[in-house]
């Protein structure tokens, strides 16, 4: 039977098993809207499209699976755009479907028309345009396959209105592998050997973890590499919850406001083990001075991160899992746990006590309640099991620091970009693919109102959320900046015009608190996170709080900043 | 130093625009692009030369490797292989400087394909090194217009 190119679509939506888009409709888009009722899958509305991809990356990132979202062409593919970038630069597999004008008209400045795949060629993993309604089911299935193997990353598909209401028949490929792509790289023996060998001489060897760890799934990898080799664990901001946040061989995260620990040990070690990390330079600092006394090795499944930003001693390129499993089986028969043990006992024992001296702390006792308490609640208040979603600044720092993630996929953040307005759409993604999971939003006063909207989103579709506005009344971060290195020349970050969050969470139908007190903030927060509604909790904060450590940009790691 | 690519590519719209749109977002440069079918259909070589230490010619091998609708790359520097370029120059060449600029031709074994009361127009082939030789040259005389194709290079058959 023959079915136009909106089912053929739609079918192929069904084949990939999608159970949740998130759009926006439009003209050039309609005809698949035509058609959703007939389907299977929840479509979400949202109120911006910048919300829709972003809900569909943290649907991504708290499942594993590819988000998909839907927009119009023109007006509605360009508001996409930072959320694509948002999943290109943290490499999250999200499928966007953009409609595009009929093909006869591409090129003529057609009303609602833009070059969408020339726009955001240099922010996706890969993008096409269907030109033929022979190609379509293929291509849609090659997105899937490409967003989510190998490196993931965001794909887009721009969808003619005309091919949308041609009819053919429907085929489903079976077959999806491409002559010039092949993501499964397996690790090469020889390189495993060497790195078994450094990891048993080493006498100070560290971990540090980054998302490629989650997005390959080597979670469980990498902790049986920690705990029988006794090897301490840092990780990126996109690696936390890749290891249990709570355990003895936990540092904390590591670069511009990692902990004490996490930092000199990266400083002193003798072997650093990066495992799907990528040198960023939050990470790294200056790159001169980073693990100066380390063999470097490297694990990525992506040949250009090897050597990219620092030159490494044995790249080890492969997906963390099988890199992981191929070191588990070459290291596991000859494993002398005690001697490992105590190998590294001493080590450990150093780490341990960096950890002791400078722990993640801030000043108490104050008129002010200090944001990183209320974070600290809510770790406590949710037992460590909420997903937190964060939005960017300091509320993202302290988010990282005071939770501490026991399970991989439940920090969702905008690591690369660090997109403001990332974290209330994100959160409702998650939402979408956990109802009964507590969903926190740990949010900036600057950031919230970047994608506010969407309160919206999550009220009608009755998603519990909470967000915790950590209200300090300034873009914080780029206060402390100010504070910091521009001789506190605060000029326009001081954000203390705001609207009312309580009565806009009650304008939209929400449950909206606000506390001005320390001691309001747990039971506050615990009535809050007890209601089966959208709450908004606007915690006032102290306006000048600052995050610390922090390595000045640029600077080397051990030049931290302390409280 | 100087690399020159072999770069085999899906012949699709928009292929030469990931190429180029690589080198332009990552700060690589291209000193010469040359882009046609291959006795394969649906797929083009490319040839291009670029310049860059070590580490900037390894990332730029393997960013053209992680585009999807790139096949395969070469990096023909580090084997042995021919190289061509044809350039076509439009050279001053008044009365008295004619005799010695042909003699220039004979030496090069260049082509003149054009000729004016005071301008001749050759046609040269050959590897960088010559034609920059050729240029050079030249440059005395006054070189009015120079356009160029851009090297393509083929591997030789015996590697040893
Ligand atoms: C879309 C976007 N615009 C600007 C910035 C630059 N920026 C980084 S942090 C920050 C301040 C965020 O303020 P707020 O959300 O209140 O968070 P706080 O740092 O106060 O916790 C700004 C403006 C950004 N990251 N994203
Ligand atoms: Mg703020």
């Amino acid at each position: 039977m023959e079915l136009t190119g909106a089912q053929i679509f739609l079918e192929c939506l069904r084949k990939e098993g999608v159970e949740v888009v998130f759009g926006y409709p439009g003209g050039a888009i309609i005809d698949i809207y035509d058609q959703i009722p007939n389907y299977p899958f929840k479509h979400i509305l949202v109120r911006h499209e910048q919300g829709a991809v972003h809900a569909a990356d943290g649907y991504a990132r708290a499942t594993g699976d590819v988000g998909v979202c839907l927009v119009t062409s023109g007006p509605g593919a360009t508001n996409a755009v930072t959320g694509i970038a948002t999943a290109y630069m943290d490499s999250i597999p999200v499928v966007c479907f953009t409609g595009q004008v009929p093909t006869p008209l591409i090129g003529n400045d057609a009303f609602q028309e833009v070059d969408i795949v020339g726009i955001t060629r240099p922010c996706t993993k890969h993008n096409y345009l269907v030109k033929d309604i022979k190609d379509l089911a293929f291509t849609v299935r090659q997105a899937f396959y490409l967003a989510r193997s190998g490196r993931p990353g965001p794909i887009v598909v721009d969808l003619p209105k005309d091919i949308m209401q041609t009819k053919a028949e429907f085929i489903w490929p079976e077959d999806v592998s491409l002559r010039s792509y092949n993501p499964n790289l397996l690790p090469h023996t020889g390189q495993i050997k060497k790195v078994a060998k450094l990891i048993e001489q080493a006498e100070r060897p560290i971990i540090y973890a980054g998302g490629g760890v989650i997005s390959g799934g080597a979670e469980d990898e990498l902790t049986w590499l920690a705990k029988s080799l006794n090897i301490p664990v840092t990780a990126t901001l996109m690696g936390l919850g890749s290891f249990p946040g709570n355990d003895p061989l936990w540092l904390g995260m590591l670069g511009m406001h990692g902990t004490y620990a996490a930092n000199m040990a990266i400083n002193n070690a003798d072997l650093v083990l990066a495992i799907g990390a990528r040198f960023d330079d939050r990470v790294t600092g200056k790159v001169d001075t980073f693990a100066p006394k380390a063999t470097l090795v490297h694990i990525d499944i992506d040949p250009t991160s090897i050597q990219k930003n620092v030159a490494v001693h044995v790249p080890l390129v492969a997906d963390c899992k099988s890199a992981l499993s191929a070191l588990k089986a070459e290291m596991e028969p000859n494993l002398d746990a005690v001697k490992a043990e105590e190998d590294h006992a001493v080590w450990v024992r150093q780490v341990q006590q960096w950890a002791e001296t400078h722990p993640l702390r801030y000043k108490k006792g104050g008129k002010h309640i200090k944001p990183q308490y209320v974070v600290e609640k809510v770790y406590e208040i949710s037992n460590g099991d909420a997903i937190v979603a964060t939005e960017v600044g300091q509320n993202q720092m302290w988010a990282a620091q005071f939770y501490k993630f026991k399970k991989s996929k439940s920090f969702l953040s905008s690591g690369g970009l660090g997109t403001m307005g990332y974290g209330l759409p994100a959160a409702i993604g998650a939402q979408m693919a956990f109802p009964d999971k507590l969903v926190v939003n740990i949010a900036g006063d600057g950031s919230i109102q970047m994608n506010i909207q969407e309160m919206m989103t999550a009220v009608c579709n009755n998603l519990p959320i909470k967000i915790v506005i950590l209200n300090n009344g300034y873009l914080g971060m780029v206060r402390q900046w100010q504070e910091l290195f521009y001789n506190r020349n605060y000029c326009e970050t001081c954000m203390d015009a705001q609207p009312d969050f309580v009565k806009l969470a009650e304008a939209y139908g929400a449950v909206g608190f606000r506390v001005t007190e320390e001691k309001d903030v747990v039971p506050v927060l615990t009535e809050a996170f007890a209601l089966p509604k959208t709450c908004i909790i606007d915690v006032r904060v102290d306006p000048e709080e600052n995050v610390y450590p922090m390595v000045p940009a640029g600077a080397s790691l051990t030049d931290m900043l302390l409280v | 130093m100087r690399h020159t690519l072999s770069v085999s590519v899906e012949n699709e719209p928009g292929v030469l625009s990931r190429v180029v749109g690589l080198f332009s977002g990552r700060g690589f440069n291209i000193e010469s692009l040359n882009v046609a079918p291959t006795l394969e259909e649906g797929v083009s070589l490319m040839t291009i030369t670029t310049v860059g230490d070590e580490q900037i010619i390894e990332q730029i091998v393997k960013q053209l490797r992680k585009l999807v609708t790139v096949i395969k790359v070469v990096d023909l520097t580090e084997l042995k292989a021919v190289e061509r370029e044809m350039v076509m120059l439009k050279v001053n060449a008044e009365d008295a400087k004619r005799a010695e600029i042909l003699r220039i031709v004979d030496i090069f074994r260049c082509k003149v394909v054009d000729v004016s009361v005071d301008e001749l127009t050759l046609e040269v082939t050959g590897d960088h090194g010559k034609t920059e030789a050729l240029i050079n040259l030249l440059a005395r005389f006054g070189i009015k217009e120079i356009a160029r194709t851009g090297t393509v290079a083929m591997k030789r058959a015996l590697q040893a």
